[in-house]
């Protein structure tokens, strides 16, 4: 994905928000990846590297440090599953196990099923601690959840209809 | 969302009303009137900071240091002609803090009114609201209310038809823990990987691009309109001595009803715990409970009855940290819930103090290996010797403290249950696992 016309004309817009340009970087990281399925390929950092005047090696510095950025290939659903604490008191392993065997992704070197559908993360404490158990699926938090409700879940997502948050 | 407390409330009392995320709905209920009143009578900038500092309000962020005493840091205009910043920390991610997102989501002009009346303490030309990457639906929001602010002549130039220019901005950052740590949070606003800055200097002096910064939580600047309107007195009403107001208590774990509870000061922990969360789940006992966050130590159930404050936390051997209680019932194996948190600090560690980097995966390590049954006599005397060689203060950061400190506490607190875990290789009678049938399933992504 060579940067469009659109995100270009967007990004200049957000530069206008710091005193330096390159505060604009995380940011953009985040629209290229939404716009990209859900991953950063290399062309794409390399073009921010282009379009914000840094180094090709530091703008991979920073997409790196950051857990959401995904720099390999991700399945079409990635549903992000917290292990953190509040949720381990509730249940998250089951469930995880449970989304897991559902979904034939498991977390680890790779963590995607082998039809591409699903990409299962375990993810770090995402705020959602008094409604725990919670996954986290294209932007949407998913909370006080159980194996019906997760259910539920991947079945909206695979027949496509969009998953709204259980809030 | 917000039930009746049996004590006066102010913090979440719109955010049951539908459409609380509006600016009428705000305006009817007397949103943007202290912004008024500061701007027309006009208040000096430091009147404003005074009543905050009188009010004896602390930071809700995890570090309790008093906001108005922070203000006060910040160069003379006079003196000092640099542009200056206020930096909203909304990177919400102690581990069991959730309470700053239910202010962001439905009540996001109370957070700008007090942004515009705090940059205007401060003198800060723009505020920077820096929202955890996750929280998509506070970032919405907020940018929403941005917006309609904006139209409104709230935010921009000449604010309120009066001389006061302000520019509120919304920046998304990307799931690191350590960027809510307030100089790891002004390097990743300059988009830069979020590595902690030695101090000095200290934001006031040097913060975002070089320029005097003030950094605060998005609790505390929810608390500045109305100290504004009702008065430093009004506020340190509420409370105890030391810790005054109201604060925002998100209780999760083995609670009957977690949630976030607007409490004052000083409550006691087993009236949060029974009055208001419904006890203990499933009729079982209290085992131990983190006061504020994953990084303040657990305390014994014997310690239920210590008031909900700063010193008095602080007294029974932890911290108050951001509020955010979690209740561990009896079927739990302190070692793996100590393990779950440590595994956090692992993954979280910048990496660019030593004592911090490998001390974070020391003690995951550790604790790993007894959880799973192959602990050593002498892990626990490990555990507090590579904790002791962690903090207090030998890092640029806090978060070597974050991970050493609730180690520390558990090695303490619960000497018998960790010696015993580590001696026989066995969870403790009565508790089931809160871990992964299978060890090799626990690494990231």
């Amino acid at each position: 994905m060579a940067l469009s016309d659109a995100l270009r004309a967007e990004f200049e817009e957000l530069c206008t928000h710091y005193p330096e340009r390159r505060a604009g970087l995380i940011p953009a990281l985040h629209r290229c990846q939404d716009e990209n399925g859900g991953w950063l390929t290399p062309e794409i950092l390399e073009d921010l590297a282009d379009f914000f005047g840094l180094a090709p090696v530091d703008v991979y510095g920073v997409a790196s440090f950051y857990p959401m950025f995904r720099l390999r290939p991700v399945g079409e659903h990635v549903i992000s599953v917290c292990h953190n604490i509040s949720c381990a008191l509730r249940g998250a392993e089951a469930l995880l196990e449970h989304i897991c065997e559902r979904t034939g992704a498991r977390p680890g070197l790779d963590g995607t099923s082998p039809d591409g559908r699903f990409t299962v993360l375990r993810v770090e404490c995402q705020g959602a601690c008094a409604n725990a158990p919670m996954v986290e699926v294209h932007g949407e938090y998913h909370e006080d959840l159980d194996p019906a409700k997760v259910d539920r879940l991947l079945a909206e997502l695979q027949s496509g209809a969009p998953a709204r948050g259980a809030r | 969302m917000a039930p009746k407390m049996p004590w006066p409330t102010y913090l979440l009392d719109r955010v049951g009303l539908p459409d609380s995320h509006k600016l009428e709905v705000y305006r009817q209920h007397g949103g943007y009137a202290a912004l008024e009143d500061v701007l027309r009578k006009p208040w000096k900038p430091e009147e404003v900071t005074a009543v905050v500092k009188d009010s004896g309000l602390r930071g809700r962020g995890g570090a309790g240091f008093s906001t108005g005493l922070k203000w006060t840091f910040m160069p003379d205009p006079a003196k000092d002609g640099r542009r200056r910043y206020l930096a909203i920390n909304a990177d919400e991610s102690e581990p069991g803090t959730c309470k700053d997102r239910v202010l962001m989501e439905k009540d996001p002009h109370g957070l700008l009114e007090g942004c515009l009346i705090s940059a205007y303490a401060i003198r800060a030309e723009a505020v920077y609201i820096y929202v955890r990457g996750e929280y998509r639906k506070s970032l919405a929001v907020l940018q929403a209310a941005i917006d309609e602010a904006r139209a409104a002549g709230l935010v921009g130039k000449g604010i309120l038809g009066t001389s006061f220019d302000c520019e509120i901005w919304m920046h998304m950052g990307a799931g690191a823990y350590i960027c809510g740590e307030e100089t790891g949070l002004m390097e990743s606003l300059e988009g830069k990987r979020g590595h902690p800055r030695p101090k000095p200097p200290f934001p006031a002096g040097y913060g975002l691009w070089g320029q005097p910064t003030t950094v605060n939580n998005v609790e505390s600047i929810f608390n500045v309109p109305f100290i504004v309107q009702r008065g430093a007195e009004w506020f340190r009403s509420i409370g105890t001595k030391g810790s005054t107001g109201n604060f925002l208590c998100g209780i999760s774990g083995h609670v009957e009803r977690p949630g976030v509870y607007e409490v004052p000061m000083g409550i006691s922990a087993r009236q949060i715990v029974e009055e208001l969360a419904g006890g203990v789940w499933k009729g079982r006992k209290l085992k131990a409970w983190f006061p504020g966050g994953s990084s303040t130590g657990m305390l014994p159930a014997a310690a239920i009855d210590t008031p909900m404050d700063h010193d008095s936390i602080k007294n029974a051997g932890s911290m108050l940290g951001t509020g955010a209680m979690i209740v561990i019932d009896e079927t739990v194996s302190l070692v793996e819930a100590e393990y779950v948190i440590a595994r956090f600090y692992e993954h979280e560690s910048c990496g660019q103090c030593s004592q911090c980097r490998e001390g974070t995966q020391w003690l995951d390590q550790i604790l790993h290996r007894i959880a799973r049954g192959h602990g050593r006599v002498d892990d626990p005397a490990l555990l507090e010797s590579l904790a002791r060689g962690m903090a207090p203060a030998k890092t640029i950061c806090a978060l070597s403290d974050a991970a050493a400190i609730p180690t520390l506490a558990l090695v303490k607190n619960f000497a018998a249950e960790v010696q015993e875990h580590a001696t026989t290789g066995r969870l403790p009678a009565g508790c089931v696992s809160i871990l992964a049938a299978q060890d090799l399933q626990e690494a990231h992504a």
